[in-house]
């Protein structure tokens, strides 16, 4: 069995902490990436134009209806081969790339539906008043989706938190790749249970924040 | 009304279908300036979708609306622009839940027109005095009453300054008792020359306010007239049986 869980977190914390940092900050770059990328396919998605309307579509569907380990393989083995360009940002920046491709697609979908829950009426009214379309956008439409945007889009970074521990396997330092580490020092399951207690803390940590975030956009109503 | 019928709004041969659904059959119909025109009929029979295209809320399957001399459905319209001159009333009000009333009526002015701030809420606190709002400024549209929303959304339109106001079924999602309050309002603007076409079920009101009646059914203007003729002597069948039934 070798040494306790407790002794190895008392004697290999900085490693779980790194982890938890790198796990945290993927997450966040993921879905920071994720939304500006993923605001533009939900305008693509909501556009009159047929063409863009479906590639739209068919990005937001591929990504979602897809496995994140095949993307994040096809991004780790595939893509430098046909773009070498991508050497650039290295193995890292591809993985990083991929995290944020798929998180993107969730985005959209959470965008286009925070978008689409706003009554047409208000649309209607805005565009009667001679409202551009682009005004009625950012003056109407979206300060009132944002209500219902926020709460997903933190909710998909608690997602992501989780999600990132694949990226672990492709040998991004997160808190995942921890247990590829202390393997290394014949520690083959101590290192599980505190990987799952930190995922645990954090996802419980920032699901408690989001309800609270929630009931603040609530009261507005 | 003035003697010199000067057209405002005009649709040729106006068609609209949803799917296969033909809802207006081709109406050419003229509002001119300063008239208060209503237009009744029974449900589904196209008058909302009538008022709706006057300002191109529905885009018309084929046919002309023409404002102010302006083919609004040409593809080089800029539609704002005219819109600004098209005041709209809903019957659920629209009114912007996440502005203050103030900013619900200024808000446009400011953006699309660029009238100075003070100037813009000067005027907003004017409209609202005369709808007696002016006490709800600084408040949210979540405390007000169903009458005071859509007084609110009155002045909203009336702060562009608009040539028209069209009106689609004002009162019909009031509480009884707010409806005596939203029509006075209407009633003034009506008699301060103001150009209003009113899709209403306010028999009544319509009676008393307006220089002529549209009669839509089954996509068409089936009797148009005087409030005099046409509650008194109707001459088409269907409004025969309309009034019997609402009257």
């Amino acid at each position: 069995m070798g040494p306790g869980i407790i002794e190895v977190l008392l004697e290999y914390w900085p490693i779980f902490l790194q982890g938890m940092f790198g796990t945290l900050k993927y997450a966040f770059i993921a879905v920071s990436g994720g939304t500006i990328l993923g605001a533009l396919i939900a305008l693509l998605q909501l556009s009159k134009n047929k063409i863009l309307h479906t590639l739209s579509l068919i990005y937001v569907n591929v990504l979602r209806g897809t496995p994140l380990l095949v993307q994040l393989y096809i991004a780790y083995f595939f893509l430098p081969l046909v773009f070498p360009a991508l050497d650039v940002i290295g193995k890292e920046g591809t993985v990083v790339l991929a995290l944020i491709l798929n998180s993107s697609a969730y985005v959209a979908e959470i965008i286009r539906g925070g978008i689409n829950s706003v009554d047409p009426g208000q649309s209607e009214a805005a565009r009667s008043l001679g409202l551009s379309a682009k005004h009625t956008m950012t003056k109407i439409i979206l300060p009132q989706a944002i209500k219902n945007i926020l709460p997903a889009l933190a909710n998909e970074y608690i997602a992501m938190i989780k999600e990132t521990s694949l990226a672990g396997t492709l040998m991004l330092y997160e808190l995942m790749y921890t247990r590829t580490i202390l393997a290394n020092k014949y520690l083959s399951w101590q290192p599980l249970f505190i990987i799952a207690g930190i995922y645990l803390f954090l996802t419980i940590v920032l699901s408690f924040l989001v309800k609270r975030l929630e009931k603040r956009l609530a009261v507005s109503d | 009304m003035t003697d010199q019928k000067i057209p405002l709004i005009e649709t040729k041969n106006l068609k609209k279908n949803f799917n296969d659904l033909e809802v207006l059959k081709g109406i050419s119909e003229t509002i001119y300036k300063g008239e208060v025109v209503s237009i009744i009929g029974p449900s589904g029979g196209g008058k909302s979708t009538f008022l709706r295209c006057l300002n191109l809320l529905e885009e018309p399957t084929s046919g002309e609306v023409i404002f102010e001399g302006n083919v609004l459905d040409a593809k080089s319209t800029d539609l704002d622009v005219h819109r600004q001159k098209i005041g709209m009333v809903f019957q659920q009000f629209n009114v912007f839940p996440h502005l203050t009333v103030l900013d619900n009526i200024t808000l446009a002015p400011m953006l699309e027109k660029k009238v100075a701030e003070a100037d813009a809420k000067a005027k907003a606190m004017e409209l609202l005095k005369q709808v007696g709002l002016e006490d709800k400024a600084n408040e949210y549209p979540r405390k007000l009453s169903g009458g005071q929303k859509q007084r609110l959304a009155i002045v909203r339109a009336m702060a562009m300054e608009p040539d028209v106001m069209l009106f689609d079924e004002p009162t019909s999602a009031l509480d009884p008792e707010m409806v005596k309050g939203v029509l006075e309002v209407i009633k003034q603007l009506a008699e301060t020359g103001m150009t209003c076409v009113i899709v209403t079920h306010e028999m009544n009101f319509a009676r008393e306010i307006s220089d002529r009646i549209l009669f839509i059914d089954e996509g068409i203007i089936a009797e148009e007239g005087t409030p005099e003729e046409f509650f008194s002597n109707p001459k088409n069948e269907r409004t025969k049986e309309f009034l019997s039934q609402v009257l």
